[in-house]
């Protein structure tokens, strides 16, 4: 029974954990699906985290603060759109830039309006998102092996994050169900071909990378103003490359998406549970070494040592039409 | 990738759209120093007084020039072959174990004329190690070299802080960080150089490294347009279909300028290793390694352009220190900003003011003239 529960607190916290991979992630499933690279997921996210946090710490309303998230992370999705569609430049140079730009000037901005070292004020009551109890869940939390599952694990999370969960099976509806879907993957894939049918590859572009800005601010916003209470300085730490290599590991299909991130999650979570506690049998494992252990993954993956990852055909690479 | 645009006259594909292009990047710049209510030309004098209005404050400006030199340069050299090397800050920091090492079992027995070139061995090879896996990958699996060495960057991280909190630390000490080195581990200063022309250099760590890099930037010149393996490098670069036809090797290119690369980020590793800390310390790096982007971008892949951009970069560095003294609003993250502005104007919107300035050339006529003159590199 012991080991039982210390499970349910691991997992419990894999899903905390997981849920701003799941929406990076998602988000960069729509923009790399149409063939824009993204490495900036992790700039948006920071910056959607700074806004949100910001502008719910001055209106004290949390759905204020998640707006501001997503306008924010929008705007830079389309600086990253209007570089790599209009302006055909380099995917990956833009990306990397954003990232600095993001990093930069949160701590910038955020030292000027609130003067606390670049954090924003904490946030408590309207001001921050609050989790939800599924019903019944007090009166079912002592029935066995079931009613820790339900109260504890699948109660009493953010709607953020059942949002989250919610957009995965979304997410293929609309890849694999949809007018739309069906035209991100085809310029995806060959942006030719789309052109030639009379559909503009730009406005499917631009879309694409407005529903990638969107979801990174959820992520943001969920960091800040879910899981945190606040932002900080740097607060996302390297989430938006994890959900990239979750993104990659799962070979860019939604529901592989969400599995790849629990996954990482999980990797996250017993990490921070074994610091100084000995696995059996294997002894002491270094917390760097899981740490480390999703980027290793996504290396042995991408090496195509277990199974092959084949990135969507037009990615990186910008659209010219024929003159 | 020039393909769309018409040709320009050499100064001005050169010259003249790199400096638009930065000068955008600074304007933008002002506008975020303006935003948090401060005076953009105040800061700007602020910073440049900093960076060269006195010895001290140009030793150091030198001594960060060190670094994003040898980085400019790992960047530059993959750009020719057409290879994004992200994995810069890596290498760099894996490499501090090539530099540390030699200094640790040797600083007792030897001078520090024979450790420093063990040390640049040390740093190159390390580097070139981190970097050969990526390469490899990309050339014989064909995984993408972006994400493999951002993956590399992380894995890094975790490789170094584990190496020096469980490995190098020395007993009953807390922090985690290498014992000092002796003398002989320890970089001679440069203060002579500046004394020439009448400078002290203060307590600025700026030191023999800076000399390598100039080296190194000479070496990256000979070796991508007078060598041979230069050559194949550009072709590829160029196109790779091209060199295929032409019988170059395309994994073995890739492969090579990989470890080229990663052994010339490797190198930055002696300028604070070995010049400033005297020990290896948790990340030394410092960034240096995404820096070395922006200065490639700016300096065109070019060493005669890296070496300026490089010194600009320091004195953003150096400059952007000491306005924090006196614009307690304006911290070292403003350099960060600068930095990805830099990227972005001269990276990936590098184009956006070619169709403007190409209009007015060929209103002016200009344009025709360039167009006889040779295609430049």
């Amino acid at each position: 029974m012991e080991y039982f529960d210390t499970l349910i607190v691991i997992l419990q916290s894999t899903v905390r954990v997981s849920v701003p991979l799941i929406l990076a992630a998602l988000a960069g499933l729509y923009s790399e699906r149409s063939g824009i690279f993204d490495i900036g997921l992790e700039g948006k996210m920071l910056a959607a985290a700074f806004a949100g946090a910001a502008a719910a710490a001055v209106t004290e309303s949390a759905l204020i603060g998640l707006g501001a998230a997503i306008f924010v992370s929008v705007c830079l999705a389309l600086v990253h759109g209007f570089a790599s569609i209009t302006q055909r430049g380099n995917q990956i140079v833009s990306g990397v830039a954003i990232n600095f730009i993001a990093l930069g000037a949160t701590v910038i901005l955020g030292q000027a309006w609130f003067r606390q070292g670049g954090r924003t004020p904490q946030l408590s009551g309207d001001a921050r998102f609050t989790t939800v109890e599924l019903p019944f869940a007090a009166e079912l939390a002592d029935v066995p092996i079931l009613g820790p599952i339900y109260s504890n694990l699948l109660s009493g999370h953010f709607l953020l994050t059942y949002l989250a969960f919610a957009l995965v099976p979304f997410t293929w509806w609309v890849l694999y169900r949809t007018r739309f879907g069906l035209r991100l993957r085809a310029v995806g894939e060959n942006p030719g071909a789309v052109d030639t049918a009379g559909i503009s590859v730009t406005w499917l572009r631009y879309r694409a990378v407005i529903c990638c800005g969107i979801l990174t601010g959820i992520a943001g916003a969920y960091l800040s103003m879910a899981m945190t209470a606040g932002f900080v300085k740097g607060m996302t730490a390297g989430k938006g490359f994890i959900a990239l290599a979750a993104l990659i590991f799962a070979k860019w299909k939604p529901v592989n998406v969400m599995f790849a991130c629990l996954l990482f999650g999980f990797l996250d979570a017993m990490s921070i549970r074994m610091q100084g506690n000995p696995l059996p049998f294997i002894g002491e494992v270094p917390v760097q070494f899981m740490q480390a252990l999703p980027y290793m993954l996504t290396v042995i993956l991408l090496a195509g040592f277990i199974g092959k990852a084949i990135p969507p055909r037009a990615g990186g690479v910008p659209y010219v039409k024929e003159r | 990738m020039s393909a769309p645009y018409a040709k320009l006259p050499g100064w001005v594909d050169y010259g003249l759209i790199p400096l638009i292009n930065l000068a955008v990047a600074f304007l933008v710049a002002g506008l975020v120093v303006l935003a948090v209510g401060e005076s953009p030309l105040r800061a700007a004098s602020l910073m440049i007084e900093g960076a060269f209005g006195y010895g001290e404050g140009i030793g150091f400006t030198l001594y960060y020039a060190t670094n994003f030199i040898f980085t400019g340069l790992a960047v530059a050299v993959a750009f020719h072959c057409g290879l994004f090397n992200i994995g810069g800050e890596g290498q760099a920091y894996v490499a501090g174990l090539g530099v540390a090492l030699p200094c640790l079992w040797l600083d007792q027995v030897m001078p520090w004329y024979v450790i420093f070139p063990v040390a640049i061995l040390g740093s190159a090879l390390a580097g070139a190690a981190w970097a050969l896996i990526p390469g490899w990958l990309q050339a014989k699996r064909g995984s993408h070299v972006v994400i493999t060495t951002i993956m590399f960057n992380f894995i890094a991280s975790s490789l170094m802080v584990y190496v020096l909190v469980d490995v190098l630390k020395p007993a009953g000490s807390m922090a985690p960080q290498t014992r000092t080195f002796a003398e002989s581990g320890q970089l001679p200063r440069l203060d002579w150089l500046l004394s020439w022309v009448g400078l002290d250099i203060g307590g600025a760590p700026f030191n023999l490294s800076f000399l390598l890099a100039l080296v190194m930037a000479v070496v990256v010149w000979v070796l991508i347009w007078r060598t041979k393996l230069g050559y194949e490098i550009r072709t590829m670069g160029h196109s790779p279909s091209a060199a295929r036809y032409a019988g170059i090797g395309e994994s073995r290119i890739i492969i090579i300028t990989m470890m080229i690369s990663g052994g010339l980020a490797g190198m930055m590793a002696l300028n604070p290793i070995m010049g400033d800390q005297h020990s290896m310390q948790l990340d030394f790096v410092g960034g240096a390694g995404f820096v070395g982007i922006a200065v490639a971008l700016m300096g065109r892949s070019h060493p005669v352009g890296i070496v300026p951009a490089a010194i600009l970069f320091g004195m953003l560095y150096q400059g952007g220190a000491e306005i924090s003294f006196e614009m307690p609003e304006i911290s070292r993250d403003m350099i960060t900003i600068i930095q990805g502005l830099v990227i972005l104007f001269a990276g990936a919107l590098e184009n956006m003011f070619r169709p403007a300035i190409t209009t007015f050339f060929a209103t002016t006529g200009t344009a025709r003239a360039g167009k006889t003159l040779p295609a430049g590199e």
